[in-house]
């Protein structure tokens, strides 16, 4: 079953005809593809589409005169659905651009395809830093975060704080690996140790078996190398079965602001996470939050969705400097060559290997009562400044990065 | 510290509990699932959609009418099955005398749009709902800490298994609903009124789904995709137990959930799998299920 939703497509008229044959059958054609139903939905979803119609109506293309069409598809979570997708989107409906892709198995897959058909990937939702590691490729632009950020921000700092036994809870897909792979070598590097591991399958209900196996384990802290419902629900039956009264911490290895809705902040008080962005942080964000969340059912913008609207905006910018979208290749290294900036990620840049460099940022959850109210949850620990935020370029194994 | 395949016999009593709690949802969901298959030979697919709504249901009466959990368990189901009367009469009556296969469609789809809609307004990360007041923090049984919901969860739920098995098999009201799924006609020539007892025994089932959506609220989020997310298993159980076989349904219910629950220690990639290799096991062997009875 394949359910392609044909999202509205905001078709930006074109005023002037002969500005037209620049763009491959005359409209810069985005496809947005996430999880628009399951449990990633909130994080990325329908609010991912919003942000990359945003970001195309801020860029102000009609103006510009260029014509751009907005697609929404649902991958499932299933590399599978995902491809075919893909597939489709490119060879009948001639998308240009794939944007979002959550569930990192699914993000590997369509990152072959792109390659493949020689257009452009921007990737917000998945994680797996393989993507700009062996990975890496020359169509492919990797946003907002990867598991070596959230392992070196959250990871480093548990450590350094003395928690230096580890257990895993890993999803048992290519995300869940590579953020313990991250989240071990971190901790190995800072003199700490991994117990053991479990991993369960993606997505799970019940974890209550795999936390008495953490709790049997002994270590200081249980690192939840899962995301979304998952660890939502990790979260809340560790609570249920006093592994945090016993002594053990857990550590949110990648959390969105929507997994803390979900779960409460008399639950969630406490948590140590890495984020690339939070909606209360600064004006630009709150202007941004505040258009967003009301056509968003109220839910506040997550990095995924502020990613894809800055990734949409710069890939806009790249095509006016280069006044053409035939030649993925092309429009990747012409996003390489401008420094990147917008409202909302500020300055940065994309590096050979695909990697958007920008700050990260290490929050932690506020107490019930210092809390204003909804969507108010985080309180701001560490800036990790952009040059040590990422994996440096030399350690990735990017065969684009000439050495 | 003895240990039996390389696991402390301690760290197994846990997780053989754990599989029991678990067991016990299986059970509660499986048996509604059997009462209506066996009852009205209609495949409830809507079932999962139902628990979901029992959840939603305590998730409203605590928020809006500031109703309790103790209340929720019985004000909840009694709303979700008064919702699965209105089904019942609507459409399901005008399918008994066609192919199983209608029913099932039918209730699929219904259980898709009552998900989508449920989704729409929600959204997919859930809600929280807290656990009663009288039920927080657990019990060190020195080989793990049960948390004393847990522990309610399991005996509440082996009550209503037993409770609906004994009145389903061994009392007259039971044999009435037995003796009408036989033969309806002849039921009717004693004066009983069959399309009314069918109407409550579809909501009975549902109602059973809507009790175990609330047992569940406290312990996994309320969730408009926790019932889709079950409801597959839960047929693998029906399945396995035997089409229609109450008791069949209870105690393939837990054993399911005690092999689920080891499968998690001793190879837990493969725990959302066990229970399918299973099924095709006991298909193979015994094509009408551990508890069925061959036509």
């Amino acid at each position: 079953m394949k359910r392609v939703i044909g999202f509205a497509a905001v078709a930006l008229a074109l005023s002037c005809g002969s500005v037209q044959a620049q763009w491959s059958d005359g409209v810069i054609k985005i496809g947005v593809m996430n999880d628009m139903s399951g449990t990633y939905a909130d994080l990325s979803g329908p609010g991912s589409v919003l942000a990359a119609r945003m970001a195309v109506e801020d860029f102000g293309a009609e103006k510009k005169g260029m014509k751009v069409e907005i697609l929404g598809a649902d991958h499932q979570n299933k590399p599978d659905v995902g491809s075919n997708v893909v597939r489709t989107w490119i060879d009948v409906d001639k998308v240009d651009v794939i944007v979002d892709v959550p569930t990192s198995s699914v993000a590997l897959a369509v990152n072959e395809i792109v390659r493949e058909k020689n257009k452009v990937f921007l990737i917000s939702g998945a994680a797996a830093s393989n993507l700009t590691g062996d990975k890496c490729s020359p169509n492919t632009v990797h946003w907002t975060y990867d598991t070596w950020s959230l392992a070196n921000g959250t990871g480093n700092a548990i450590v350094k704080t003395g928690g230096k036994n580890w257990f895993f809870l890993t999803a048992d897909y290519a995300f869940g690996h590579a953020l313990e792979r991250d989240t071990a070598a971190v901790v190995e590097k800072n003199g700490g140790k991994v117990v053991g591991k479990v991993r369960h399958p993606f997505p799970g209900t019940d974890f209550s078996s795999f936390l008495l196996q953490a709790q049997a384990s002994k270590a200081q802290i249980i690192g939840l190398a899962n995301a979304g419902s998952d660890t939502i629900n990790s979260i809340k039956q560790a609570s249920e079965f006093g592994i945090v009264k016993g002594g053990q911490n857990l550590a949110a290895l990648l959390a969105f602001i929507t997994d803390v809705h979900a779960l409460g902040l008399p639950t969630a008080q406490g948590l140590i996470m890495t984020e690339a962005w939070y909606w209360d942080l600064n004006d630009n964000n709150r202007e941004f939050a505040k258009k967003f969340a009301p056509q968003n059912k109220g839910v506040h913008p997550t990095m995924v969705h502020a990613g894809v609207y800055s990734a949409v905006m710069h890939y806009l910018k790249a095509l006016e400097a280069l006044k053409s979208d035939a030649d993925g290749k092309a429009v990747v290294e012409k996003m390489k060559s401008i420094p990147t900036e917008d409202k909302l990620f500020g300055k940065g840049e994309i590096r050979a290997d695909g990697r958007h460099i920008h700050p990260m940022y290490l929050f932690e959850v506020k107490k019930p009562a210092e809390s204003k109210g909804a969507w108010d949850y985080y309180k701001l620990r560490a800036t990790i400044p952009a040059n040590e935020a990422f994996r440096p370029l030399k350690d990735g194994g990017c065969p684009l990065v000439k050495s | 510290m003895i240990e039996i395949f390389g696991i402390p016999s301690q760290a197994l009593f846990g997780q053989l509990l754990l599989g029991l709690i678990n067991g016990s949802f299986y059970a509660l969901l499986s048996l509604g699932l059997a009462v209506i298959f066996g009852l009205l030979n209609i495949i409830n697919f809507t079932h999962g959609a139902q628990y979901m709504m029992g959840a939603f249901a305590a998730f409203f009466l605590l928020n809006y009418l500031g109703l309790n959990y103790w209340l929720a368990l019985i004000v909840a189901p009694a709303i979700v099955a008064a919702t699965g009367a209105i089904i019942e009469r609507l459409f399901l009556r005008h399918l008994y005398h066609l192919d199983h296969l209608y029913g099932l469609l039918l209730t699929f789809g219904l259980a898709l749009i009552i998900q989508g809609l449920f989704r729409n307004q929600f959204g997919s990360s859930g809600i929280p709902y807290p656990i009663p007041e009288a039920l927080r923090g657990g019990q060190n049984l020195g080989f793990m800490f049960l948390p004393n919901y847990r522990a309610w969860v399991i005996v509440l739920s082996l009550t209503v298994c037993i409770a609906t098995w004994f009145v389903i098999e061994r009392t007259r009201l039971g044999a009435y609903l037995r003796a009408a799924t036989e033969n309806p006609t002849l039921v009717r020539a004693f004066g009983i009124n069959v399309p009314r007892m069918i109407t409550l025994t579809y909501a009975f089932g549902v109602g059973l789904a809507a009790l175990a959506g609330v047992m569940a609220a406290p312990i996994y989020s309320v969730n408009p995709l926790m019932g889709a997310d079950l409801i597959i298993v839960v047929f693998a159980v029906v399945v396995i137990g035997g089409m229609g076989s109450i008791m069949g349904a209870i105690v393939t219910g837990f054993m399911l959930g005690i092999v689920e629950g080891l499968t998690k220690v001793f190879f837990p990639e493969a725990s959302n799998t066990v229970i399918f290799v299973i099924m095709v096991i006991v298909l193979l062997i015994r094509p009408a299920g551990l508890f069925g009875r061959t036509a």
